[in-house]
């Protein structure tokens, strides 16, 4: 009974949360709001057992995705007016996606596949069952080939960003601690002869 | 499970929160007493000895007046935000504290088995500290944004950048931890080095300690790496705005946070709640772990009274060329030690070598 209690809540506030993302006219509460969806979402993987995928979640979403986002967010001036010119135009397409995802979700959570007595078996294995070693067996034997493919990406990822936006800059000074710290006397003295 | 039992659950979850948030805030203001001492007796001066005996009334009369100061809130500052962050910086590092294991207790022999003290015994406790004390990033990016302040979002923003670089070798350093206890619970790694001084994680992980605890400092925003608060170049950096109880409660999030790096380096590298000898086990479990965590506090304050303060791009450097190329490498040395003898007859002497480490393979 907790336990749905606890369902309807984080449920409840993620969706509540996803509203407040969209309808906020400050994008700071934008960001807010998402943050709060992202703890919610991370709540219900508790419910189900998943404690390494929630915590995951809010460790690289919450704690390192969203502070990216807040910081251009606060960099950038965004124009209260302007952003809401022009919904016209972008509605046909946003509308065809919200409608496909509608009939997508009635026609899944009408399906049968998930009725509450499916959902019920799922429930709890029990505590000796680690679902981080679980998770950890699969993705380094099963999925061996699909993880390492995702680290390459992210690899070339981070390495595109780096160069696009490494500049040399011929006019700034750099410190080379090793060099300062191996200067000897004689580097910097000379005795001169008067 | 009926009302009853559920209020009764919740009273004494309530009971357990308060045995914890308590004594935090009760050693977050004796800290900062001892923190003014010690530097005092460092600096060969005398530090607070006025309010009380020895001056141990300081924290009392400090907390009383900043709780009678007037809160001001600058004009354009965003209100609600304003008065959000200091709550936000506070909440991580109270939360924090709840997968803390403070040692093992059969309740003086009332329990047939000893329980761990921590209000949640999650088996991803190192991963939940990480994620929460993350978190903190938001009530300083916040108030350095609702301030509207230049030298508040300066320092707001240093802070983050920071934070986000410091993070990073933190993790790569727990990740060594991992590979030794091979659990992400925290009493497992407390177990794991069961055993006396000669089983404890910072001997073969000695780099990997040194860093973390550097990290921690940084990412507590301590001396020598506060540059967030730079007095000479931001003033105080994003709390520059906030006066009474709420510039109270970002100093009471930086303290708790200190805390909780101690007590992390303490379960992690230092035994846990184990004694460094055998005959000295009388001492209970709990004192041992305070005791090493408030020595790491004492160390904190040591930073402060002797090191300089880094310069930026100095801190940048520790950051990303110091540290991350050093807990890389030893993740790869680690890594590579545990399982050298699989790979060849003559180099199981050193799997045998870490293997002392990893009773559970």
């Amino acid at each position: 009974m907790l336990e749905t209690t606890f369902f309807y809540l984080f449920g409840g506030l993620a969706v509540f949360a996803a509203l407040g993302v969209i309808l906020s006219k400050n994008t700071m509460y934008s960001v807010m709001w998402l943050i709060l969806c992202f703890f919610n979402a991370s709540g219900l993987f508790f419910l189900l057992d998943a404690e390494f995928l929630g915590v995951i979640l809010v460790l690289i979403y919450v704690g390192a995705v969203m502070v990216l986002f807040m910081f251009v967010v606060m960099m950038i001036e965004v124009n209260q007016a302007a952003k809401r010119e022009g919904w016209l135009q972008y509605l046909p397409v946003g509308g065809m996606i919200a409608l496909i995802l509608f009939i997508e979700l009635v026609a899944a959570s009408t399906s049968g596949v998930f009725t509450t007595g499916d959902m019920a078996m799922t429930g709890h294995i029990g505590a000796e069952v680690n679902n981080t070693v679980e998770i950890g067996k699969v993705l380094y034997t099963k999925y061996l080939l699909g993880f390492e493919i995702a680290a390459i990406i992210l690899l070339v990822a981070l390495i595109g960003a780096i160069v696009l936006t490494l500049r040399e800059r011929k006019d700034a000074k750099y410190q080379n601690i090793s060099k300062q710290v191996n200067v000897r006397k004689e580097d910097r003295l000379t005795k001169v002869s008067m | 499970m009926t009302w009853l039992d559920m209020v009764i659950q919740g009273g004494i979850w309530a009971l357990e929160i308060l045995a914890i948030v308590v004594p935090v805030a009760l050693s977050v203001a004796y800290i900062t007493y001892a923190e003014r001492r010690i530097i005092g007796w460092i600096q060969v001066r005398q530090g607070c000895n006025r309010v009380g005996p020895f001056g141990l009334l300081q924290p009392l009369a400090d907390g009383l007046k900043l709780f009678l100061k007037e809160t001001i809130i600058p004009t354009n500052a965003n209100k609600f935000l304003f008065v959000a962050a200091p709550v936000m910086a506070l909440m991580p590092a109270l939360l924090a504290f709840a997968v803390v294991p403070f040692g093992e207790t059969t309740l003086f022999g009332l329990w047939e088995t000893a329980h761990v003290m921590a209000i949640a015994n999650l088996n991803v406790g190192v991963l939940y500290v990480m994620a929460i004390s993350s978190l903190s990033i938001y009530g300083i990016l916040m108030a350095g944004w609702a301030s509207n302040s230049k030298y508040a979002l300066i320092g707001a923003i240093r802070s983050t950048s920071q934070m986000i670089s410091y993070e990073i070798s933190m993790g790569f350093s727990i990740v060594c931890v991992l590979i030794l206890s091979g659990s992400l619970g925290l009493t497992d790694i407390v177990h794991g080095q069961e055993g006396g001084l000669l089983h404890w994680y910072f001997i073969p992980l000695f780099p990997m300690f040194i860093v973390f605890f550097i990290s921690g400092a940084a990412e507590t925003n301590r001396s020598p790496f506060d540059l967030p608060e730079g007095e000479a170049e931001l003033v105080a950096g994003f709390f520059v705005e906030y006066s009474g109880m709420w510039f109270a409660t970002f100093s009471l999030a930086e303290y708790g946070a200190m805390i909780l790096i101690s007590l992390m380096t303490s379960i992690m590298f230092l035994g846990g709640w184990y004694p460094p000898f055998e005959f000295l086990g009388f001492i209970p479990g709990t004192v041992w772990l305070l005791a090493k965590a408030f020595f790491l506090v004492f160390v904190f304050i040591w930073f402060r009274a002797t090191f300089p303060r880094y310069r930026y791009d100095q801190l940048m450097r520790l950051g990303w060329k110091v540290f991350l190329p050093w807990t890389m490498a030893w993740i790869a040395v680690v890594g590579f030690a545990t399982y050298a003898g699989d790979l060849s007859e003559n180099l199981s002497f050193i799997s045998d070598a870490i293997g002392f480490y990893q009773p559970w393979r």
